[in-house]
Parts: C-alpha cells; structure tokens; sequence
C-alpha cells in the first residue's frame, strides 16, 4: 500500500537503486527460513496488521502503541541508504521511514538510559523458523544512546513507496546503514531503553564472529571472509568496502578514542 | 537397456545439473546474486556425488548387481568434475584471480583451507580413473589409492561445518548419509573378520 511520503535530498546518493524484485526477494529474515529467498516464499507466516510495539524500560513515559498511534506524529520521508551485509553483499534502498531519535524523544528516556534494545516478534505457531533454534529467539539487537540518537539512524515503515513487505521487515524496522545489516532488526514488538548494554541475537550466538557494534570496517576480517570488498547485488566485480559504509562524515565521531578492531 | 548404455546415461545425467544451472543463469533467473547461487550449486553436486560414488558398493552387494561397480567411474569423476568447477567458480568470479587474497584465505580462513586441501585430495583418484592408470598402478596399490575417497568425504563435510554460519541442518543431514556409507564398509569389514574366510577382503 502506497505510504504519503516527501523525500530527503541530503540521502539521495546517485548509486544505482537495487531494483524492488532484488530487495524483496534476497534477504536474510530466519524467522522465515534461512535461505535468501525463504522469506520471500514464506512471507505469509508474518502478520503484519495488527501490530504494536511496547517502549518500556528507563522511560519516563513507558507504554504499549498500536503501530498507527507510533506512527501518527511523524511524517515519513524517503532516505535511499547503501545496505552492507556481514556476508559481503550490499544493496542501495530507497527506504521510507522517520528518524528513531525523534521517536525516542516522545517516550522521554531517563538519564540512566545507555542503550536502546530491540526485539522482534516472538510466534514460533506462525513464524516457523522460531521452531529451530538456530539462533536466539526472540531476535534481538541494540544501539548504544548516541547511536540511536544519531540522524541516520532510522525507523523504517516503507520501501519504494509503499510498505514494507512481510519479508523486509513489517511493519517497522529498524535501519542503521553504517553498520552491518544484520544491526538493522526487522519487525520490531518491543524497544527497551537500557543502563546495560543488551544482548543481541547475532553476537550471543558466535562472540567471535559478530561484535555489538558491527560497524562496516575493511580492515577488519570475519574470521571466515574478508571485509575489504563487496558484492552490490546486480553487479559482476566486486567493489571496495567503504568505512561506516561511506557513513564516516555522519558517525565515524561517535567511535573517537575506540579500537574498532576491539569493538567490531 | 543394457549395463553399458546406462553407464552412458549415468554419464549423461551428470551433466544435467551442470546445464540447468547454466541455462538458470543465462535467464538470470538464480535470483539476486547468481554467482553465489552457482558456487554453492556446483560445491553441493560435488557432495551429491561423492555419496553416490560411496552408495555404488552398498547397493550391488544388496541387489547382487555387480555390473553396477561399473558407475564407480563417471559418478567419481562428475564429483571431482563438479568440485573443480566449485574451486574455480570461486578462483575466477569471487576472488577474481587475485591470488594475494585466494592465498590469505586459504591460510586464514580453515573452511577454504579444508575445500581447497579436499579437493587435492581428489585429484589423484580422478587422474588414476582410467584403464591405462588401473594396469599401471596394479589393482592393489590401485584400490588402495581411491581408498582415498574414505578421508575426503569427511573432510568436505568439515569444509560444510566450518562454512555453515548457524543453520547446520544439511550439514546434519549430509553428516547422516556419510555416516551410514562409511558405516556400512566398517560394518563388512568387521563381519568379514569374523564370519572367517572372507576376512580381510578388500572394501571399496
């Protein structure tokens, strides 16, 4: 369904725009199954409508929103972002969405709240993959409060003009671009406002392999695969991997002082 | 249809999964990233023919049909066919014969280091898959050389493990069929010690 929308110039780099058909059908969403294009296949098992989301934790103003109300005061605009995976693929995608820190700005978080933690929908009847425990579920993530405060950092409720399919993440994502896609959770249930820093789905399961941070940095390896380069979907070669990717002028600050070959 | 023909279709039906990913890929219809789809294809028909290379000896003991140790050949060859095509997939398309950085993954990342010391290890069976080899090696020293295939077929399910980011389902799965194909040959082997005379006879 399309979604009124203006757009922001200052995030409409001239990179070719992944088309919808790849972004919809190449993702990453275990819930629905672990192959790229189970999710697409199994985007059914994802209800959608209703939906709300539950903002608790070092909150002033903690509660539970049906999506419309979250939604409501924020007019959506289009931000067309790269997204860098950790497997080495990247795609560009004309999201629409608002900024987070404007939404957590309404809920007032306190002055002990260090960190945002995210939780998508936890159903193993509809959302099969929950069945298998091949990661921690619910699947969770976080952002550290400058993170989430800072203005790239998304809330996502559309692509292409219209709502988020089932399989990227309904009804509302999160999207931090200068980090590895696996940081932007999909179908988010619940925000917490934290004084500890959370645990999240990826770096429970292998510590070694996927840091909280999960900046895009070349120079620092997977274990498994390099990360000086990537594959843009639709392209043949391969291209070199930005820092932040290519988001270093807006958050390469919040890393000052940081060995991000610690904190990867 | 006699044994001879269906080697040929064996043959010929190998090759299948070769032409039907290849025409998937002409019609770009491998999905957003084509070049991943054909690596892992062409690296899972590999494993696909190694365990059916490995089922041959089970199966004409079961149905008593010999002439079928006559598709040995073309199913271990299509496997190694198959994992060079996987090697080279990942040589040319993914790192583009940058040989510093196929190097560096091989000496840092150990899935690459296992496919790659795998697939050495095929080589000299495949070479040795032909007459002129059989006569000159001797059937010994021949038979003992392929039982070569009873050490990679546990290192390609290593290679699988290690590449395996959190869903290791097939990796169980393949784990199972190797487990039961080695099994059998273990399970022959200690009853051929047992039951007396046949002791001792070789396995392949």
């Amino acid at each position: 369904k399309p979604l009124q929308h203006d757009k922001n110039a200052a995030f409409a780099p001239d990179e070719a725009l992944t088309p919808y058909q790849d972004v919809s059908d190449y993702c990453n969403f275990y819930e629905l199954g672990t192959g790229k294009g189970d999710p697409a296949k199994h985007a059914h098992w994802l209800r959608s409508d209703p939906w709300s989301v539950t903002i608790e934790g070092e909150v002033a103003k903690p509660g539970t929103l049906s999506l419309e109300a979250l939604l409501k005061p924020h007019p959506l605009e289009e931000r067309i972002y790269r997204l860098r995976c950790v497997e080495a693929w990247s795609m560009v995608v004309p999201w629409l969405g608002f900024p987070l820190a404007d939404l957590l700005k309404r809920f007032e978080p306190t002055s002990r709240a260090k960190y945002v933690a995210f939780e998508t929908l936890y159903d193993p009847t509809t959302l099969k993959g929950q069945k298998h425990d091949i990661i921690h579920w619910p699947y969770a993530e976080g952002l550290r409060m400058d993170e989430a405060m800072n203005p790239l950092s998304l809330m996502a409720v559309g692509l292409y003009g219209h709502a988020l399919p089932n399989q990227n993440g309904a009804p509302l994502r999160l999207v931090v671009p200068w980090k590895y896609g696996f940081k932007s959770i999909k179908s988010i249930v619940t925000i917490r406002l934290t004084e500890e820093q959370p645990p999240t789905a990826w770096n429970r399961h292998a510590p070694q392999e996927y840091g909280f941070y999960a900046n895009v940095n070349p120079d620092v390896d997977h274990p498994r695969w390099s990360q000086a380069k990537e594959r843009r979907i639709g392209e043949f070669f391969k291209r070199k991997t930005l820092p932040f990717n290519g988001y270093g002028d807006y958050v390469a600050g919040l890393y000052q002082g940081m060995d991000l070959s610690v904190h990867f | 249809m006699s044994w001879k023909r269906a080697r040929l279709l064996l043959m010929a039906l190998s090759l299948v999964p070769l032409l039907w990913y290849g025409q998937q890929l002409l019609d770009n219809r491998l999905g957003a990233n084509p070049i991943e789809a054909v690596i892992r294809a062409s690296g899972r028909w590999s494993l696909y023919l190694l365990l059916a290379t490995l089922a041959v000896t089970p199966l004409l003991r079961l149905f008593h049909l010999k002439p079928l140790g006559s598709f040995r050949r073309p199913l271990g060859v299509a496997c190694f066919g198959y994992g060079l095509l996987h090697l080279l997939l990942y040589v040319g398309v993914d790192q583009f014969f940058d040989g510093a950085a196929i190097w560096k993954d091989i000496l840092k990342r150990p899935f690459i280091t296992m496919g790659v010391a795998t697939l050495l290890l095929m080589l000299p069976l495949a070479l040795t898959s032909n007459n002129a080899m059989v006569r000159q090696l001797g059937g010994r020293r021949w038979k003992r050389l392929h039982r070569l295939i009873y050490l990679i077929a546990p290192m390609a399910l290593l290679h699988l493990y290690w590449l395996t980011k959190a869903d290791y389902r097939f990796a169980y799965q393949m784990t199972v069929l190797v487990a039961l194909l080695l099994g059998y040959r273990v399970l022959h082997l200690a009853r051929g010690h047992f039951v007396g005379n046949q002791g001792g006879k070789s396995v392949t």
